[in-house]
């Protein structure tokens, strides 16, 4: 007999399990029957496809095994289950208000957390190919083995990529970085964030074009625009074919508009895209393989990994570099890829050592302790309050009772905490949202209309009432009536777990405040560092246009003359931001092998005066020497680099520049990174390279009024600058700006501490309030004795002190441990002082002690008599 | 005791019960059904019907007729019960009362 096709086995053995044995036989037998047919029909793939169909179609109420039945008793009973868990909600006011109130913050803490590490992860994931993006890094060995990695490329490197490794990439492009220039179109002048890129650039970033096609950037005068930004210039008009100009450069005509980016990827800000060779016109000819000036960003084929491409063209710069651009930098190449450039951005002896994603993982971990807090505080509320009931499951059984009603009663009771507890928390959190936005600076809400949001909150709300309810629905019912009706007090073990969890709580909580402490004092320490001149009314004016800079003194002396300007001075770098670097200086007592490296700033005579700088030796420069046109002040750092006791009036030999005198030394300057170490910096006047002095520092009256200075300065520029608009920055504004980052981090996890501190001392309120209860009678028997209600007190409190000594000790490791890591990443850092960990300790015992106290004076004070006869 | 009235597929499916006489079963009804009526309907669906008249007394039902092609399982065999061919009955019967009261012309084309 040949085998003919069975049916699948496991649809049988389905339908055996759960359908009434006395319909099985006809139920398969004609299912077997139609199956014949449609194998001789359609072949034995699609007869078993149509058998499994139709037998799961045979799942219908009449064919089921009774158990698999919902009997209509169950169904009325849910109504009396809802009755008792509100009635049981409305009895316990404290009870529930603890109970909901910490599920519902811990949720909303628990919310906020993922939608911004959401948020985070998915930064730059825009792009259709993300994986395939990357931009060309360098690592460069400096003096001492000091490596460092840049994310700047020399214009050439492109084309030697295209030209020799052309088969590992889709595109590559040289671009210019981010910039903002000033836009102008007809009578009007926008400020406007750009890049510069070569005509693959659209492609390469996955350009989504409102307007246009991706490939209109080929010609030398086409530009792309934001749809954001063709709104403000050209309103509801069609863009297209408009003519603008960007900064000084040719007019260029608009040819296509792309849909703006999401704002959380690296070109979230991008107002216009340009063609690079307009960029091109203004840089210099000279321009070679030492000149890292651009970024290069690449698309991999689709079939290499950035792994593999990276090893291939590490040695690219070093082959075409010459002796004396650098190659003896020793450069070598990688690619960053696209995903990982904003949470993996720092690079530590060109080995990239993380970044941002530290506090992704720092938030994720705190808010997985939060959860984990919550839950347990709620598991310790709900079954301490069940503990209570053993008398009334006791009657229940003995009224007649089944056991599955039991246990379905308990969990209708914990889903109603749990779901009351979720609508709150999502309430609460659209009503904070513009407050945590203010706090992240992001533009976050909840995502309402995305089904995985709402399956992870349904099933995280199902989990905790699986988890907090199973301990009452499945102990508590299974005993029997006789026993939970004797049943009094509960043996010693589940109460020293309960110990452990608020130990656990409270340690976690500890732990976050004495972190948030350290951040702010490590924010207010680096404010406070002396920063070597005088910040206030200190303004700063770029100078965009030629003319302006021509005819500077013109200008300045205008605005000395309006009283409301102190002093006005030129340099080529703002004070708060140095950047340009020099080296090929020599000195007397210079190491041959030494690769000298300097910050230089082009300056004017009055630049000191501006700024206020503070002189420990020499002199100013001044206009009566003519020879300060070859001179330098350093910084005190230069004078340790130079390796000068005295420097003043020592010479200094600087290659194409000829020779310098050391006039003066002022005091180091916080000009970059208020966290790192002065860097050694040169000033000087006369320079021969391609820095402009095009940035004005204004020292402002302070007698004036803020509003009139700028009235009467922007006037003054008006007078002499017609085409550009006027701009100003104050020096402390854009100081500040550098604490940005960290005090963000600092005010989110104060914010999270806080919430922590909250939920676990409602957890140690729950914890004695269940233990007074259970020693009422104890209590009352003491005061009958003559106990005096200190004496109780303290008894009850005695134990909770301990438990949050010990969790104040490991705490205080703990956090030791973490911050020390945290400060190492800063230079200029504060070191860890044993008063906070003491006042913080002592804070969270005296909160802790309150919320003991609490109950335990009142269960100190009840009159004996009455929590005697109380059965 | 109420009254119980029997859904259109309840009426068809009877009436095929009938018609079968001896052979019906349902693989035979749902064929039946699918030639006679051109209407596509699942054989649980049949089975689900015939089980409830079963239930309201209109069915009756035995278990014989075992075929290799089953797999040696019987066949559920049913019949119409006397109250069976009388609720159809009386549903023939209400059909053509009404019919016979249509005044003509009362049906538009």
């Amino acid at each position: 007999m040949t085998a003919t096709p069975q049916p699948p086995q496991w649809i049988n053995k389905l339908l055996k399990s759960v359908c009434k044995e006395c319909l099985l036989e006809e139920i398969e037998g004609d299912l077997m029957e139609f199956y014949s047919d449609w194998l001789d029909k359609y072949g034995s793939a699609k007869a078993d496809l149509l058998y499994c169909y139709h037998a799961i179609k045979f799942l219908r109420p009449y064919a089921l095994k009774s158990i698999f039945k919902v009997s209509i008793f169950r169904t009325m009973m849910i109504k009396t289950h809802l009755k008792i868990a509100y009635r049981q909600l409305v009895k316990n006011k404290s009870f529930s208000f603890l109970n909901i109130g910490g599920l519902a913050l811990a949720m909303l803490v628990v919310t906020m957390i993922s939608i911004w590490i959401w948020d985070e992860l998915s930064f730059n994931h825009y792009h259709e190919d993300v994986v395939h993006v990357a931009r060309v890094m360098q690592n460069q060995t400096f003096e001492g083995g000091d490596i460092q990695t840049w994310r700047a490329q020399a214009i050439q490197l492109a084309p030697a990529l295209r030209e020799t490794y052309g088969s590992n990439f889709d595109h590559v492009a040289t671009a210019s970085f981010q910039q903002e220039s000033t836009l102008f179109y007809k009578e009007e002048a926008l400020k406007k964030t750009g890049i510069f890129i070569e005509p693959s650039g659209p492609e390469l970033l996955s350009l989504e074009m409102v307007k246009g096609q991706r490939s209109g950037l080929s010609s030398l005068e086409s530009v792309f625009i934001s749809e954001s930004t063709s709104k403000v210039l050209f309103g509801y008009e069609d863009p297209i074919n408009e003519i603008f100009r960007i900064d000084g450069r040719p007019p260029v005509k608009v040819t296509g508009v792309f849909k703006d980016f999401p704002s959380n990827s690296a070109y979230g800000d991008l107002d216009f895209i340009a063609t690079f060779e307009l960029f091109k016109q203004d840089l210099p000819e000279w321009l070679n393989w030492g000149n890292s000036w651009f970024q290069t960003l690449v698309q991999l084929a689709p079939n290499k990994t950035i792994e593999e491409v990276s090893l291939a063209i590490r040695d690219v710069k070093l082959l075409n570099v010459s002796d004396e651009t650098g190659s003896r930098f020793e450069p070598q190449l990688f690619l960053h890829p696209m995903a990982k450039w904003h949470l993996y951005n720092q690079f530590e002896n060109g080995i990239n050592t993380g970044g941002r994603v530290q506090y992704v993982i720092m938030f994720g971990t705190i808010g997985i302790f939060v959860l984990i807090l919550a839950c347990i505080n709620f598991m310790n509320l709900s079954t301490a309050r069940s503990e209570k009931r053993a008398k009334e499951i006791g009657i229940r059984k003995a009224i007649g009772s089944e056991r599955a009603q039991l246990i379905s009663q308990f969990y209708t009771e914990t889903l109603l905490i749990s779901s009351s507890a979720l609508v709150i928390s999502l309430v609460a959190s659209y009503l904070l949202f513009p407050f945590f936005n203010q706090l992240t600076g992001k533009e976050l809400s909840l995502p309402w209309n995305n089904s995985v949001f709402w399956l992870l909150t349904l099933g995280f709300t199902l989990f905790t009432t699986l988890i907090a309810g199973s301990y009452p629905a499945l102990y508590l019912s299974s005993f029997k009536s006789i026993g939970s009706l004797h049943r009094f007090s509960q043996g010693q073990s589940t109460i020293s777990a309960r110990r452990l969890l608020v130990i656990i709580q409270f340690t976690v909580s500890i732990a976050l405040v004495i972190g948030t402490v350290f951040v702010f004092l490590q924010i207010n320490h680096v404010k406070d560092r002396p920063l070597g001149y005088d910040i206030d009314n200190l303004m700063i004016l770029p100078l965009n246009g030629e003319d302006l800079q021509a005819r500077f003194e013109v200008f300045r002396n205008d605005l000395l003359q309006t009283g409301v300007v102190e002093e006005v001075a030129r340099s080529s770098s703002s004070i708060t931001r140095t950047g340009v670097t020099n080296s090929g200086l020599s000195w007397t007592g210079k190491d041959p092998n030494m690769q000298d490296e300097f910050i230089t700033v082009v300056v004017t005579h009055e630049f000191g005066k501006s700024i206020g700088w503070e002189l420990v030796a020499g002199r100013d420069f001044s206009k009566e020497h003519q020879t300060d046109q070859q001179g330098f002040i350093i910084n005190e750092a230069a004078a340790e680099y130079l390796g000068f006791d005295d420097p003043v009036g020592r010479k200094v030999k600087w290659d194409v520049h000829g020779d310098y005198t050391i006039l003066g030394v002022v005091k180091n300057m916080v000009t970059q990174s208020p966290y790192d170490p002065a860097k050694q910096t040169i000033f000087l006047m006369n320079y021969k390279g391609a820095s402009k002095a095009n940035i004005a520092h204004l020292k402002l009256s302070s007698q004036r009024p803020i509003q009139e200075t700028l009235t009467a300065v922007e006037e003054v520029f008006k007078r002499h600058d017609q085409s550009n608009p006027f701009e100003y920055y104050f020096v402390d504004d854009l100081h500040s700006k550098k604490f940005k980052a960290e005090e963000r981090v600092g005010k989110l996890a104060g914010f999270f501490a806080l919430l922590a501190t909250l939920i676990s001392c409602l957890g140690l309120y729950g914890m004695v309030s269940f233990v007074t209860q259970q020693r009422t009678k104890e209590i009352g028997i003491r005061k009958v004795l003559g106990a005096s209600v200190t004496s109780v007190w303290g008894l009850l409190s005695k134990e909770f002190v301990g438990l949050m000594l010990v969790s104040c000790l490991v705490a205080s490791c703990l956090a030791y441990y973490y911050i020390e890591s945290w400060l190492a990443q800063f230079q200029y850092h504060i070191h860890q002082s044993l008063w906070v960990f003491i006042a913080v300790t002592l804070s969270g015992l005296i909160i802790g002690m309150l919320t003991v106290s609490y109950h335990t004076i009142t269960a100190s004070m009840v009159n004996p008599v009455k929590s005697l006869r109380a059965e | 005791m109420r009254k119980t009235y029997i859904g259109e597929l309840e009426e068809v499916i009877l009436l095929m019960v009938a018609m079968l006489q001896e052979e019906a079963y349902g693989v035979a009804v749902t064929k039946g059904i699918a030639s006679q009526l051109d209407r596509k309907i699942s054989v649980s669906a049949v089975h689900a019907t015939l089980h409830r008249l079963e239930e309201k007394g209109y069915a009756a039902s035995e278990m014989r007729g075992a075929t290799a092609e089953r797999g040696g399982r019987r066949k559920r065999f049913f019949k119409v019960t006397t109250a069976g061919s009388r609720i159809l009955r009386e549903i023939q019967d209400t059909r053509s009362q009404l019919w016979n009261q249509l005044p003509p012309n009362a049906l538009p084309i």
